[in-house]
């Protein structure tokens, strides 16, 4: 049995009448590498930002290391370990890709000086380290906003695996790439995690991706959780594969 | 080749990247020889130098703000509370060294700017600038009712002091107002350039781009932009007290709202690229305003308002921004002559 990283009990949310979040009860285990499907709009999004705490529940818990943290910023919630990257990539664009990842490794060490360089918040081999785990670090002194949309995605993932996560979610890591570059994609960072053993949480619409890198699969149909289980048993749910699979 | 071929295509945001320049601190070498020089030959020039000076650094304050692309269009409020409680201190503790006044003036615009800040820095954009305004204004408008306390429109005189414990004459005073303002300067422009290069200073300039990012990474941005807002006060409450020293008098017109907008116009001007930019921002607008009053007379706002929508509409990033882009090219052509990618 292995500990329990994350775990939310009966999680409600609704915008209006739209309900994105129907009594949801979860748990995480330290190791495991779920995948969440769901069509668009059925709470996937709103589930990660409810427990990386941009978004409040309308009641319910979120514990994180068997700690609540439910309704604490974002950045406390970092801080303790639980990391997201975002469908959008989300970096500073008017910044080079080095200088992310040292920002980001800032807010980690939490020295935020303002009289020592940026470059010395944290140790050089620890962001060298993160930029050659995407395969980036060739490009470390170019502005980000040359990088091309995949990169981008890379970059986003780096900044968050430099905060040194027990928990890292990625929300769509392989959307808005093309087919042929996905697997390569997937590939990088999960040799990326498994190097740093991080559990992991992604969202993917990619029955093949879902397939090759999850060991455990939870569907969302409108904010609840329709099925939880080992790949081969979810993606084989009559259910999943009408309303989540489009089958 | 292909990082050349990238950072010509956006020589700018590298050159955010590229703090050793050396013809940055050639000019700031330069303006401070300018200053201190020139004035040996053209006396009647210490004083614009000295309001140039302080306007510089006024204007290096509110380009802490700029950077992360937020404008105050009230932070000449600063510049006023610095020089009132310097007229204050030298009211009341008669014959208190300048170096005192200065440090007075400076910390107390700091102090106000952490009050003040903690609540204005929760606003962005159009509603930062204009509550930063909405304060400035309020701020002139009891300057100048409270006739009793603040002698109203005509202001409190701040008697002519000792300049490390040396008393000098009309001529002498200005000249060591002038070279200390000089010295300050750098000084200044050295701690705003190592903040700006700083973990600090670079999640300032990251909230520019993603403010939601930073709280991902677990940076509090109120922090960030409060210690921001907090080192602009300061710097315009320097120059505030600069001024008032200088100038021998303080009037609420210090800080009415047109002065908050020369000081953003000036950074504007200058650039935010580099601390030199603002000084350089200075220097042109003191002098275009200086020549413009007397030569075209009444027509000097239309020059000085000709000048800005040049820069805006050909050097968006101000003088420092045209001469970082220039150095950034150069060095982009030197590295395909020497054959490295």
């Amino acid at each position: 049995m292995t500990a329990t990283l994350l775990s939310t009990r009966d999680l409600n949310l609704a915008f209006g009448a739209v309900v994105v979040a129907d009594h949801i009860d979860f748990e995480l285990g330290e190791g495991e590498r779920l995948a969440v499907i769901g069509q668009n709009g059925a709470g996937k999004t709103t589930f990660i930002n409810i427990c990386t705490g941009l978004v409040r529940p309308d009641s319910g818990e979120v514990r994180f290391l068997g700690k609540p943290v439910t309704n604490l910023p974002p950045r406390v919630i970092a801080r303790q370990g639980m990391v997201r990257s975002f469908q959008l990539p989300q970096l500073f664009l008017e910044h080079s890709l080095r200088d992310c990842v040292r920002i980001a490794a800032a807010g980690r060490s939490g020295r935020l000086g303002l009289w020592r360089p940026l470059g010395e918040a944290a140790p050089a081999r620890t962001i060298e380290h993160v930029l050659e785990l995407v395969g980036l670090r060739e490009r470390g002194d170019e502005p980000c906003e040359s990088l091309p949309e995949g990169q981008r995605k890379l970059l986003d993932i780096a900044m968050a695996m430099v905060l040194e996560p027990r928990l890292l979610i990625l929300d769509e890591p392989t959307s808005g790439v093309s087919t042929e570059e996905k697997h390569a994609l997937m590939q990088t960072i999960m040799a990326a995690l498994d190097e740093q053993r991080i559990t992991t949480i992604f969202v993917e619409h990619d029955v093949d991706i879902v397939t090759r890198y999850a060991t455990r699969v939870a569907a969302w149909i409108s904010g609840r959780i329709a099925a939880d289980g080992p790949p081969a048993q979810v993606l084989n749910d009559p259910e999943i594969r009408t309303s989540v699979l489009g089958e | 080749m292909r990082s050349a071929s990238m950072q010509t295509a956006s020589p700018l945001d590298a050159s955010k990247k590229a703090p050793r320049l050396p013809l940055f601190l050639a000019i700031s070498g330069a303006l401070a020889l300018l200053a201190v020089l020139l004035p040996q030959a053209l006396p009647w020039i210490k004083t614009p130098f000295i309001f140039s000076t302080a306007f510089g650094i006024a204007a290096l304050g509110v380009a802490i703000l700029v950077r992360a692309g937020q404008v105050s269009f009230g932070h000449a409020m600063y510049m006023c509370l610095a020089g009132y409680f310097v007229a204050y201190l030298s009211r009341w503790a008669g014959g208190l060294d300048a170096i005192l006044l200065l440090l007075g003036g400076t910390g107390f615009a700091a102090l106000c700017g952490l009050v003040i800040g903690s609540f204005v820095v929760r606003y962005r954009t159009i509603f930062f600038g204009m509550l930063n305004l909405a304060l400035s204004m309020v701020l002139f408008a009891v300057l100048g009712k409270f006739y009793h306390y603040t002698g109203g429109t005509d202001g409190m005189r701040v008697n002519r002091a000792a300049i490390f414990g040396v008393r000098l004459d009309r001529d002498g005073f200005e000249s060591a107002l002038l070279y200390l303002s000089v010295a300050l300067a750098m000084l200044i422009g050295y701690a705003v350039h190592r903040y700006f290069r700083s973990a600090a200073g670079e999640a300032l300039a990251a909230m520019k781009t993603n403010e939601t990012r930073l709280e991902y990474v677990g940076i509090s941005t109120y922090r960030v932009f409060l210690t921001g807002y907090v080192l602009s006060a300061a710097l315009c409450g320097l120059a505030g007290a600069i001024f008032a020293i200088s100038q021998g008098l303080v009037t609420p017109e210090m800080g009415y709202w047109v002065r908050s907008g020369e000081i953003v116009f000036i950074s504007i001007l200058g650039g935010v690229i580099h601390p030199v930019g603002a000084f350089i921002g200075s220097l042109i607008f003191e002098f275009v305003k200086l020549y413009a009053a007397a030569y075209l007379t009444g027509a000097w706002q239309m020059t000085l308002g000709t000048v800005l929508l040049v820069m805006v509409f050909f050097a968006p990033d101000g003088v420092a921004g045209l001469l970082a882009r220039r150095i950034l090219a150069q060095e982009g052509q030197e590295r395909k002559a020497g054959g490295r990618p």
